[in-house]
C-alpha cells in the first residue's frame, strides 16, 4: 500500500482536533470587530472573552493575565525584548537589573532574540545542560545575580523532549528578585501545568502544537509583573499587544485545549507506551544507536535517536518516500552549515548530531503506524550504512 | 486536496538518491588502482571513492561509499556513471557545477554537498597517479591547503571565486572552506580579495 503516510512529527506541527473543526467551521459568520460597540463587535468581544476564561482556567491562571498573540514565537519575542526597553512609555521598570539568563537549548526564537538584545548592549549570561538536556541547577544558581532582570529557561525541549523543573528555576530567581519566564509551546496541553504550581512570571504556549489551529498563541504576563508591548499602536488586550483579534484562532484554540482537558493525561499514557515500543524495537534489532534526552523526564511522545553512521537527511528522505514523516538534527536538512545545536549542546559530537532522527507521535498514532514504521525504519538504515563510509558492521561473533 | 509541493530536488536527483548507483559494497575484496578518502565524518560529511584504471589510463570502474546527504548521495551516483569510459585526465577537470548540471540543478544551498564527490574522485586519480608512479600529475600536492578541516585547497578557492563566488558566505557553500573551525577565515577571506581583484570584478560586491 504505497499511499499509506504516517505523520511522526507533531513537535513541528499537529493536525487540527475534529472537535477544533466543528469549533471554526461554525464562525465564519463571527466577522465583528471585537472592539466596535455594536452588535456584531459585542458578538466577537463575548466569544474571545468565553475562550479566553477557558484557556486561563486550564493553567489555572486569570483571564486578564492572557494575552493572546500570533504564536509561540511571537509571545517569546515580547518577554525578551521587553527587557531591552526601559522606555519611559512602558510599564517596564528598569530596577537597575538588565542582565538575562537563557539555556543553550532554548528555540531559536529565544536564542536569536537573546542575541539581538545583547547587540543592544544587555548583557545575556547563557546557562549550560548536561548530556541529557537538563539546566544544571547548582550553576544556574550562582549565575542569578541582583543583577539579574529575567531568567527564561523553557518547559520542554522541541528536539530531544527534556523536561526542566521550572518550579525549583522560578524559586531561584524570586529569591533573587529576578522574573522568570518559560517557553511552554511543547509543555502546554501534553503535560500539567498551573503557573501557581511552577511560580512563573511569564509563560508562553501556542495552538497549533496540540491540534489547534496555526498564527495563535498566548503569553500568561503574572498580574502584577511588568509589561511592555511588543506591537503597539492599538487597546486590544489592554493595551498589552496591537492588532485586531484574532477570533477564529482564538475560539480555534480555545476548542484545542478543551479537547485536551478531556484527552490529555490518557493520550499522555498511551504515547509514552507507543513511543517505549519504538524504543525497544529500535534497541532490540539495530546496533550502533543512541537515545537523546533525559531518560525519564522527557514528553511522552518524543523520541530522539542517533543511529551511528546513518546521516539524518538521506534517512528522513528514505522514510519520506515510504510516507513516513520524522525530523533530523542534521545539519543538511535545515539548509545550515552546522548540525543541531541543541544536540551539540549535550555533548554529543558533529557525528552523532547529524545522525539524529526525532520521532515526535501524536494523537493520531496507532500501534498499527508504530509496526509500519519499524519494518520501514530497519530497511532505511540498513541501506544507508550499507553506502557508509563511517559504518562498519559488527562481527557476528562479536559481544 | 492540495498536492504537496514536490521535492526540494529535481526527478534526476530523486532517482538517483533513491537508487544510487556504483555503491562499494563489498570493499574487503575489491581491488582498485586507485582510492580516494575526503572530507571528515566528525564533521558531518565525508566520501570515499576507488577506481580502476586500464592501460590507457581509462576509468573502467568507479565505486564509493559516503557519510553524506541527499545531495551528496545523489551527486556522487551520476558522477560515478559518468566517468566510466573517460581518461583520467579528463575525470580530473569534473567540477561541481558540470555534475549539478546533470542533476538538472541542486538548490543553492545544497551545492557545497556536491562538492564531496569531485573531491574524492581527484584523490583518487592522485592516488591512481602515485601508485602508477606518475607523481608529476599529481596536482594537489602542488596546490596549498588552506582550510585543513575540509581540505580545501588555494586553488579550488579560486575557481569558485573566479566562478562567481564573490562573498565569504558562497565560498563557504560552493568549497565547504572555513565551516568546521573557521580558523581559515582570514587566509580565505585575504585569497577571495585576491581573486576577485583578478577577475576584475568591483570591490564592493564583497
Amino acid at each position: 500500500m504505497k499511499d499509506k503516510k504516517v505523520y511522526l512529527d507533531n513537535n513541528a506541527t499537529t493536525p487540527l482536533h475534529p472537535e477544533v473543526k466543528k469549533a471554526i467551521n461554525g464562525l465564519f459568520d463571527i466577522y465583528g470587530n471585537a472592539s466596535s460597540l455594536h452588535f456584531f463587535g459585542r458578538q466577537s468581544k463575548a466569544a474571545i472573552e468565553a475562550a479566553r476564561a477557558d484557556i486561563s482556567s486550564f493553567i489555572n491562571a486569570e483571564p486578564d493575565e492572557i494575552i493572546f498573540v500570533g504564536s509561540g514565537s511571537e509571545a517569546n519575542n515580547t518577554v525578551l525584548n521587553m527587557v531591552s526597553c526601559c522606555s519611559a512609555l512602558c510599564g517596564a521598570k528598569c530596577s537597575g537589573r538588565h542582565e538575562v539568563i537563557v539555556s543553550d537549548i532554548e528555540h531559536p526564537c529565544i536564542i536569536e532574540t537573546s542575541k539581538c538584545i545583547e547587540q543592544k548592549g544587555m548583557p545575556v549570561v547563557r546557562a549550560g545542560v548536561d548530556r541529557f538536556g537538563k539546566v544544571d541547577l547548582g550553576r544556574l544558581k550562582d549565575m542569578i545575580t541582583e543583577k539579574t532582570m529575567l531568567v527564561s529557561i523553557m518547559t520542554a525541549n522541541n528536539e530531544i523532549g527534556t523536561i526542566q523543573d521550572i518550579r525549583s528555576i522560578s524559586d531561584m530567581a524570586h529569591r533573587m528578585g529576578a522574573l522568570l519566564h518559560t517557553d511552554a509551546v511543547q509543555a502546554v496541553g501534553k503535560l500539567p501545568v498551573d503557573v501557581n504550581e511552577l511560580g512563573v512570571d511569564f509563560l508562553s504556549f501556542s495552538a497549533h502544537k496540540i491540534y489547534g489551529p496555526k498564527g495563535i498563541g498566548a503569553l500568561y504576563a503574572r498580574s502584577k509583573a511588568p509589561f511592555c508591548p511588543f506591537i503597539r499602536g492599538g487597546h486590544q488586550e489592554k493595551g498589552r499587544r496591537a492588532g485586531t483579534e484574532n477570533t477564529i484562532g482564538i475560539i480555534g484554540m480555545a476548542a484545542a485545549i478543551a479537547c485536551r482537558k478531556d484527552e490529555m493525561a490518557q493520550e499522555a499514557r498511551r504515547l509514552a507506551r507507543l513511543k517505549q515500543r519504538l524504543k525497544d524495537f529500535i534497541q532490540d534489532n539495530i546496533d550502533g544507536v543512541s537515545f537523546n534526552g533525559h531518560p525519564k523526564d522527557c514528553l511522552p511522545g518524543t523520541l530522539n535517536v542517533s543511529f551511528k553512521g546513518a546521516e539524518g537527511e538521506a534517512v528522513l528522505l528514505y522514510l519520506d518516500m515510504e510516507g513516513i514523516a520524522v525530523s533530523t538534527g542534521s545539519a543538511c536538512a535545515s539548509g545550515s552549515l552546522e548540525p543541531s545545536y541543541v544536540l551539540l549542546a549535550l555533548g554529543m559530537s558533529a557525528e552523532d548530531a547529524h545522525g539524529a532522527i526525532r520521532f515526535s507521535l501524536g494523537r493520531d498514532t496507532t500501534d498499527a503506524d508504530i509496526d509500519y514504521v519499524t519494518e520501514k525504519l530497519l530497511l532505511v538504515i540498513n541501506k544507508v550504512r550499507n553506502m557508509s563510509s563511517s559504518y562498519f558492521k559488527k562481527q557476528d561473533n562479536s559481544i | 486536496m492540495t498536492k504537496p509541493v514536490e521535492w526540494v530536488y529535481t526527478d534526476i536527483v530523486k532517482d538517483h538518491f533513491a537508487n544510487p548507483r556504483n555503491i562499494l559494497s563489498d570493499e574487503a575484496s575489491y581491488t582498485e588502482d586507485g582510492k580516494g578518502l575526503v572530507g571528515n565524518v566528525k564533521c558531518g560529511d565525508q566520501m570515499m571513492m576507488v577506481i580502476k584504471v586500464d592501460k590507457r589510463g581509462v576509468i573502467t570502474d568507479c565505486r564509493w561509499k559516503t557519510f553524506g546527504c541527499a545531495s551528496a548521495i545523489a551527486s556522487t551516483s551520476i558522477l560515478s556513471e559518468k566517468v566510466k569510459g573517460m581518461k583520467v585526465e579528463d575525470a580530473y577537470n569534473i567540477s561541481p557545477e558540470d555534475i549539478a548540471a546533470q542533476l538538472g540543478g541542486l538548490p543553492e544551498h545544497k551545492i557545497h554537498c556536491s562538492v564531496l564527490g569531485d573531491k574524492a574522485l581527484r584523490a583518487a586519480i592522485d592516488d591512481y597517479y602515485k601508485r602508477s608512479g606518475m607523481i608529476n600529475n599529481i596536482k594537489t600536492g602542488r596546490a596549498r591547503v588552506i582550510c585543513r578541516c575540509m581540505d580545501v585547497t588555494d586553488e579550488q578557492i579560486k575557481n569558485a571565486v573566479l566562478k562567481g563566488a564573490l562573498t565569504y558566505q558562497l565560498l563557504k557553500e560552493r568549497t565547504k572552506a572555513g565551516t568546521v573551525c573557521g580558523k581559515c577565515k582570514d587566509r580565505v577571506i585575504g585569497l577571495l580579495e585576491e581573486y576577485a581583484g583578478k577577475n576584475s570584478k568591483p570591490k564592493e560586491v564583497i
